[in-house]
């Protein structure tokens, strides 16, 4: 029993297994971590619901060499990002900008929201005026 | 009365979206670069490693360019028709071998047919990133200005070359581009 429960907690880690790749990490602790950073926030277009820092796929491989040489050249963030979204669009980004075609997606819950705040209080408000009306009968 | 009908319209609104949903495809990815110049590369050919093929290929005439690699399984199901396709000389069709193994890529082509007028060799897949290939087969359409004008992601059949290609083929002949 105690080694099926051992068994089930290092499925636990499972998911944030790593790939690994062969370039040696930046001797630079700064620069590692924000390759790191940004590995994490690109979609692996091969296999969608991973980020290409997770994927085993060859593409993410490929992005991640990519993003280690652009790290190592000393370009931003910002100039990583367009070159992913100048190739592959807003999809490879795991948090999409708020611009007009994603409004809804960023506005929907709060719109959801207002819409059941309009409809507690008014539900709230008949039943306080139900209540009222009873009291107030025979 | 609202409160029977408000329900309805509400699970029918979401019918509707879940309906849409099934028949939509989300392994396709629309490209950015619709509307753009073609990357700028130089890559050796896969049948003549020491001379380069650049994007000036694809300045002063419309054609085609699909990305294939001997591994990929789906580049098989189509290579029959991307043969058919070439042989009617619509517009050349160039090939961008991707990730791939220069003496399987040549015996391939050797074996079953070389539909292309020239085969651009990508061996570490960067060039490919730069055209923004996420998984072979894919097809560009070029215009002789060398603007990507179509993407097609997935195996050709003779109804996508129909239906797809050779309109936006004709169209790009009519007004010249």
């Amino acid at each position: 029993m105690k080694r099926i429960v051992l068994l089930l907690c290092c499925g636990l880690f499972l998911s944030t297994a790593f790939a690994i790749d062969s370039q040696p990490p930046f001797a630079d602790p700064a620069s590692q971590a924000r390759y790191e950073h940004l590995i994490r926030q690109f979609r692996c277009l091969v296999c969608q619901d991973e980020s290409i820092a997770n994927s085993d796929a060859d593409l993410a491989a490929d992005f991640r060499r990519q993003i280690h040489a652009m790290v190592a050249a000393g370009q931003t963030d910002r100039q990583i990002k367009q070159y992913m979204v100048n190739r592959y669009g807003d999809f490879v980004l795991y948090n999409p900008p708020v611009q007009p075609n994603t409004w809804l997606l960023w506005g929907g819950p709060f719109l959801l929201l207002f819409i059941a705040m309009i409809v507690l209080v008014t539900v709230v408000r008949r039943r306080a005026h139900m209540d009222k009306a009873e009291e107030a009968g025979p | 009365m609202w409160r029977y009908l408000l329900p309805i319209v509400v699970l029918a609104a979401l019918i509707g979206f879940f309906w849409r949903g099934l028949y939509l495809n989300p392994r396709i990815v629309p490209s950015p670069l619709i509307g753009k110049p073609v990357p700028v590369f130089s890559l050796p050919r896969l049948h003549d490693p020491d001379s380069v093929f650049t994007q000036e290929q694809f300045h002063g005439q419309v054609a085609l360019l699909n990305v294939w690699a001997t591994w990929c399984v789906a580049c098989r199901d189509e290579h029959a028709t991307l043969l058919h396709f070439a042989q009617q000389g619509v517009v050349p069709v160039y090939g961008l071998d991707y990730k791939d193994d220069r003496r399987s890529a040549l015996d391939w082509l050797a074996k079953d047919g070389n539909p292309y007028a020239a085969v651009a060799f990508d061996a570490s897949g960067d060039v490919a990133i730069n055209w923004g290939v996420y998984g072979a087969p894919e097809t560009f359409l070029i215009d002789s200005h060398g603007v990507i004008r179509y993407k097609y992601i997935g195996p050709l059949t003779p109804d996508i070359i129909d239906k797809e290609l050779l309109p936006r083929i004709a169209a790009l002949r009519r007004t010249g581009t």
